[in-house]
């Protein structure tokens, strides 16, 4: 009996909590454009530290991702004498499946860990109960810029991680596995399609980036002001970013390409 | 008891006020008035709720029961929209400063004015010299808040918190952490301010020295309630036994030095072990 109260009181404080992000989301992203110039600087400032700053670890991590793909798949591949669908097998799986998936894992522990911290950080300096004196909703100053920032970088940094990926994996199977150039490209043209593979690759990034971007703001905004609050919200934040991402992963796989 | 003095021109009247942290009680029915256009100190040891009171006073935080009002207007029966625009006529001194890290000095103190003004830039440049001025720190005005110390970063807050023109102005522990000059300088700045500009200053202090030297009105609050309210002169003169703890930093008197211990946790185990009978039998006596 003990156990299901407790259960029912968890499920009850689980359901509290997801409320009240939910309307803090809501508040902060309807409160945003009060002024175009201060609305587009403030923006502007977050595109550059969420995503242009994400783009060295983003373009790395998809070219080395794609070099391995590669080579795992020519191996298989040459057993029986497919080499060339290597284009097909590396393009069809950084655009389904890993593109979306690593980018976003990334993101939230290089831009959400970030997010979390900064935000915290001027709550515990008492920055934003300076804005809420200075009759400025620190919703709409702090959270909103940031929020919208993390949708639009993430589908981008995920295509951008895509033809880092296919590159790196071209140099690999062209350029040392001596696959034939042509039939890399061409078998890649047939495969991949636009509406199911890339949109649908694009769709879950920005999926993934709503999750991603909103754990980061409120662990942020919610966290306890001090260093030890700061550092577990911080952890919070990667890891149920990693599940969320994970875990809607699978639901919108299902969903798409789950129709057998 | 000193009686609080009659203030018929009352700027913030705090009626029956209670508030409650978890089941920690800060407040308990206080009830206190802040004169228009003077200066009131509000003391009274580390852990009163004297913070609090500003963020309650501010409306940050709502109270358990009882009402605020601030220039007649209950700030907690407000709007969001319509308590940001009682805000713009408060300014608030952070105790940390609470200076944005990413502006520069000039452009912390031009944010109130960009964000609540249609001032023209030039116009806005020209009031941030002269509010840096009054607070001695226009040559810092390109310095990054990081590269200032303690003293200037608080004068620096407080020409950011006086830049509209505030009505009322709210010192948190202004003095806490400064060295004797730069206690010095608040102190005249405070008074100069309030002087010149006739703003209502309410001062959260436990600075007896400082806070006295500028008071025209003090309140003193210890366990959750008003001990004691009148002139820095009545204070002064008090005979309360409370009072004269406070005011002469006794360790020991009505105010106790022992936290009090409930029963769950009188018993401290740090080794999360069985308690030796020595150290029971030390329990709630005096440091040997």
């Amino acid at each position: 009996m003990k156990v299901i109260i407790s259960l029912g009181a968890w499920l009850f404080d689980w359901l509290e909590a997801v409320g009240r992000a939910g309307i803090f989301l809501v508040q902060s992203v309807c409160r945003f454009p009060v002024r175009f110039s201060e609305s587009v600087n403030l923006l502007v400032k977050q595109l550059y530290s969420v995503g242009v700053l994400s783009l060295v670890i983003i373009l790395v991590s998809g070219a080395f991702i794609g070099m391995v793909l590669s080579l795992q798949g020519y191996s298989i591949l040459a057993k029986f004498g497919s080499e060339e669908a290597v284009g097909q097998l590396l393009a069809l799986s950084l655009l389904r499946e890993l593109s979306p998936v690593v980018t976003a894992l990334l993101f939230a522990g290089r831009a959400g860990s970030s997010l979390t911290a900064e935000i915290g950080l001027m709550k515990a300096t008492e920055q934003l109960s300076s804005y809420e004196m200075m009759g400025v909703d620190p919703l709409r100053r702090v959270i909103a810029p940031r929020f919208i920032a993390g949708v639009i970088c993430l589908p981008l940094l995920s295509l951008i991680f895509s033809a880092s990926g296919i590159l790196g994996g071209q140099l690999v199977s062209v350029g040392w596995l001596g696959v034939y150039d042509g039939a890399f490209w061409s078998s890649m043209q047939q495969s991949v399609h636009f509406d199911t593979d890339i949109m649908n690759g694009v769709i879950k990034a920005v999926c993934f980036a709503v999750v991603v971007t909103w754990i980061a703001v409120y662990q942020g905004y919610e966290c306890v002001p001090t260093s030890e609050g700061i550092g577990k919200a911080t952890t919070r934040t990667v890891v149920l970013s990693s599940l969320a991402i994970l875990a809607l992963d699978f639901v919108l796989t299902a969903a798409m390409f789950g129709d057998f | 008891m000193i009686k609080g003095v009659s203030v018929v021109d009352a700027y913030i009247r705090v009626n029956d006020l209670s508030f409650f942290r978890g089941d920690r009680v800060i407040y308990e029915n206080v009830s206190l008035t802040i004169p228009k256009g003077k200066i009131t100190a509000v003391m009274g040891p580390s852990g009163t709720g004297k913070t609090t009171l500003l963020r309650l006073i501010a409306a940050q935080l709502t109270p358990t029961a009882g009402t605020i009002f601030v220039n007649g207007q209950n700030v907690h029966a407000l709007s969001r929209t319509e308590l940001y625009k009682v805000r713009k006529k408060m300014g608030m001194l952070f105790q940390s400063g609470a200076l944005f890290t990413d502006m520069s000095v000039a452009e912390n103190v031009a944010f109130p004015m960009e964000e609540h003004t249609k001032l023209s830039a030039k116009e806005i440049a020209s009031i941030v010299s002269d509010k840096l001025h009054s607070v001695g720190l226009r040559g810092a005005a390109k310095m990054m808040p990081a590269e200032l110390s303690g003293g200037m970063a608080r004068r620096v807050a407080l020409a950011r918190a006086i830049a509209l023109d505030p009505e009322l102005v709210m010192y948190d522990e202004p003095f806490t952490g400064q060295d004797p000059i730069s206690k010095g300088v608040l102190v005249k700045l405070i008074r100069q301010l309030n002087d010149s500009a006739n703003i209502t200053s309410v001062l959260v202090s436990h600075d007896v020295k400082e806070s006295l030297s500028i008071a025209d009105h003090v309140c003193i609050l210890a366990g959750g309630r008003v001990i004691a309210e009148g002139s820095a002169k009545d204070i002064l003169a008090s005979e309360d036994p409370e009072v004269r703890q406070f005011l002469n930093g006794e360790p020991d008197g009505p105010v106790p030095f022992h936290y009090p211990e409930s029963v769950d946790d009188s018993d401290v185990d740090l080794q999360g072990g069985p308690q030796s009978v020595a150290s029971k039998s030390n329990k709630g006596g005096a440091i040997q």
